[in-house]
């Protein structure tokens, strides 16, 4: 590279004299003329006719609050109403996912595990692994709101499904009809019926059905007689050995899990004991909404498959 | 003022024959056969297709021969491309553009389409006559029939390149009958459309204006790099080259005079792919193709005088010194090149049978349990990269008393070239005074086949 025998192809001139474009500056700076190829030049103006052609076709300049819309055209559909719209990717994604390959061959297998009898789905990796993330879509747009990603729920205001506790039982069947009809929760208001220290002698007793020792032993057969017993009449839902009862939403007592008072994350009995008693004195109502109109059956089953393996437990 | 833009001055590469055509002969026909033949190749699997070398995008695997290529090998190809830049590098460093003259594809399909140019219209003259020419009917034939064998040839090579990509004989007779996927039309279409551009009509601007190699190779240029040089001491002597008119068929006659052994007889420039001169020094657009060499040798052995006026040589060795090879760029280049390439050879031998990542599932991290112990929840990928059927039993250790549970998932099986995702849940009753943070390990353990080596994935559990 050290000779530098001619810059360019078949330089115009003569030999050792180099072509200037014949711009001249300060007197002695010129210009070399490399020249550009022709077809480059042309090749140029074709890129120039291709955008010309794209800015008519597809959506491009931006005017005002709006922009020019292009004159190709795509179809797709909305819950079935056939749409028409000027070329846009959203539309194309739409189109995609209601037409393409993939959504097809998607819709089909969910199909297949709509269908097949919950043992199957659940011994078999391929349809759990489909299931697990499907589902997961769905719980995103319309579970997730209350329950949070992943089922982890808020205490006191929607419960946990990632542990093996469940107020209205944890088999699929039972999701699917809690998601279906959804669940209305209901425990009365003590506040009439007691006073100060018959709630707190029933809170004593509860939180020793839960394994919390440090209860007055005193509070905690008075709280136990009045459970059991006519006056509170809590048996009747939360069950005689305080198991209770799923088919009323009657939660367990005897475990340390609690969804509507932060037990666990309390620092004394006292304030354990307070926050069980204050919870009697006002007592408890939720409702979760039916999703059987909004979702299909086929999405309530994955999605119920999903949630019961979560946390396990029945 | 001069013209801004260019037309191209055509250019009429005279045919020659020689020991460094001969071998780029040779070159070119093991190319084409191995790049023709290839897709054709049959190879006998226990799983997946018969095709020797098959690129299998949609199922995202490549088959090369026995050996099978993931995704996640994906570092194989970045070593792939670090050896062969480095290759390059060095074989460019010690005997210049042999890449260009020799190898480049572009080099290759347009020496046959001047072979088939050459064989319909004629040679140089030939074709200088036919352009000259008003456009007759013989004209017209020439040059359509000329134009037309190139679209087949740029045809076959695009089918071929398709063909890699799918099953051959499946795909071919599919093209044929129309039935080929929009995919295959598009591709060769667009290779014959690029092949018969590039080489039929640009050649060599190819080369002087879109190739960025072209370009940077005088980067790696040194004074010991071989390139091709005209020998100006032995061609101009002191009074200049002479024809053998002007300066007389005796060498050492001529010599005495001071007249350079150059006869300028202009066959040099004639053979060059380029059209440059290699008189004039050594030029960006020279492509090494060693024509001008064999053209020069041609005209010494037909004088009986010496060989070698234009040759392989070096800056050095043109100045009377040593060329060197052995130097500090070489072996910078080589040593890397050495240990990137046994890195590779490794990686490709060690390739694992199965392919596993644990994520744990962050939201929420943990849950306590009706029992009182702590659950934690992971996602388990496991990717069969064998050829068999494989049967795998999830473990967990490292973490003393903590109970896995899958439901109802006792082993997975998987197929050859399948993946999977599993939900694992693990329990732990902790003691009192745990840490936050555990250790934990996931023992992926084949059991059919016997004798794999259990993967295992390190992972964490988290207490509160
Ligand atoms: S100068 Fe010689 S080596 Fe270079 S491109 Fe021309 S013929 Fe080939
Ligand atoms: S072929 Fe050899 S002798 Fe003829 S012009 Fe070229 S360098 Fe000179």
């Amino acid at each position: 590279m050290n000779e530098p025998g001619h810059e360019q192809q078949s330089a115009p001139g003569k030999p050792g004299e180099v072509e200037t474009t014949g711009h001249v500056w300060d007197g002695d700076l010129r210009e070399y003329n490399n020249p550009l190829p022709r077809w480059w030049l042309w090749s140029f103006y074709a890129t120039v006719v291709f955008s010309l052609i794209y800015w008519l076709l597809y959506p491009a300049w931006p005017i005002a609050g709006t922009y020019t819309k292009g004159v190709a055209w795509i179809n797709y559909e909305v819950e079935g109403e056939p749409q028409r719209s000027h070329w846009n990717s959203r539309a194309l994604l739409l189109r995609d996912m209601q037409t393409g390959d993939a959504a097809v061959r998607q819709r089909e297998f969910l199909q297949v595990i709509a269908e097949a009898d919950h043992d199957t789905v659940l011994s078999d990796t391929d349809m759990l692994a489909f299931v697990n993330s499907y589902a997961r879509g769905i719980f995103g747009d319309f579970c997730a709101a209350c329950h949070q990603t992943g089922g982890a729920g808020i205490i006191g205001l929607y419960p946990n499904l990632a542990d093996d506790n469940w107020h209205w039982g944890g088999t699929i069947q039972a999701i699917e009809q809690t998601i279906t009809r959804g669940r209305m929760g209901y425990m009365p208001p003590y506040r009439e019926t007691f006073d100060d220290q018959q709630a707190d002698a029933v809170a004593a007793y509860v939180l020793s059905l839960a394994g919390h020792e440090g209860g007055d032993p005193e509070q905690v057969s008075l709280g136990g007689a009045i459970f059991q017993g006519y006056e509170g009449g809590c048996y009747a839902c939360h069950g005689r050995e305080g198991l209770g009862l799923k088919s009323q939403g009657a939660p367990n007592l005897t475990n340390d899990i609690w969804q509507n008072i932060d037990v666990t994350g309390a620092q004394s009995h006292a304030e354990r004991q307070a926050l069980v008693r204050d919870l009697i004195l006002r007592g408890v109502q939720r409702e979760m909404p039916a999703f059987g109109d909004r979702l299909s059956p086929a999405e309530i089953r994955v999605l119920a498959t999903y949630v019961h393996q979560l946390g396990g437990g029945l | 003022m001069s013209e801004q833009y260019q037309a191209r001055i055509p250019i009429y590469p005279r045919s020659v024959k020689g020991r460094f055509r001969n071998l780029k002969w040779a070159v070119l026909a093991l190319a084409y056969g191995v790049f023709f033949l290839l897709p054709w190749l049959r190879w006998e699997r226990a799983f997946g297709p018969d095709q020797a070398v098959l690129f299998d995008i949609p199922g995202r695997r490549f088959y090369l021969f026995d050996l099978l290529v993931h995704p996640q090998d994906i570092f194989w190809l970045a070593a792939v491309l670090i050896i062969l830049a480095l290759l390059l590098f060095m074989v460019t460093g010690l005997a210049g553009r042999v890449f260009c003259g020799y190898f480049c594809f572009q080099t290759l399909w347009t020496d046959v389409f001047m072979a088939i140019e050459r064989a319909i219209q004629g040679d140089r003259g030939a074709r200088m006559r036919l352009d000259r020419s008003g456009w007759t009917a013989g004209r017209l034939l020439k040059k359509g029939a000329t134009h037309a064998v190139w679209l087949g040839v740029a045809f076959l090579t695009g089918l071929t390149f398709t063909l890699y990509w799918a099953d051959a004989p499946a795909l071919a007779a599919a093209f044929f009958t129309g039935q080929a996927p929009f995919a295959a039309y598009a591709t060769t279409g667009l290779l014959t459309l690029t092949t018969w551009l590039l080489a039929g009509v640009l050649r060599e601007q190819v080369c002087t204006y879109m190739c960025p190699y072209a370009r940077f190779q005088s980067v790696m240029f040194d004074r010991d790099t071989l390139i091709i040089s005209y020998d100006r001491d032995r061609g101009e002597g002191t009074a200049g080259r002479a024809t053998l008119r002007g300066g007389g068929r005796d060498l050492a006659a001529r010599r005495e005079g001071g007249v350079g052994d150059c006869i300028d007889c202009d066959y040099c420039v004639q053979v060059c792919p380029v059209g440059i001169d290699i008189r004039d020094g050594l030029q960006y657009q020279c492509i090494h193709c060693a024509l001008c060499v064999d053209a020069c040798d041609a005209v010494m052995d037909r004088l009986k005088w010496p060989r070698g006026l234009v040759r392989y040589t070096s800056e050095h060795a043109l100045a009377g010194q040593r060329t060197r090879l052995l130097k500090p760029k070489t072996l910078g280049y080589g040593v890397p090149l050495l240990l990137i390439t046994l890195l590779l050879a490794w990686g490709v031998a060690h390739q694992a049978p199965l392919d596993a990542s644990v994520s744990q599932v962050r939201q929420p991290l943990f849950v306590r349990l009706s029992d009182g112990s702590i659950q934690n929840s992971y996602e388990i990928k496991v990717n069969n990269k064998t050829q068999y059927p494989m049967t795998l039993e999830v473990r967990v250790s490292g973490l003393d008393g903590a109970v896995l549970d899958m439901g109802r998932i006792e082993q997975v099986t998987l197929m050859p070239e399948h993946r999977t995702t599993l939900l694992a849940r693990v329990r732990y009753q902790a003691p009192p005074g745990a840490a936050r943070q555990q250790a934990l390990v996931f023992e992926l353990v084949p059991v059919m086949p016997e004798g794999l080596d259990p993967v295992l994935v390190g992972s964490q559990f988290i207490l509160r």
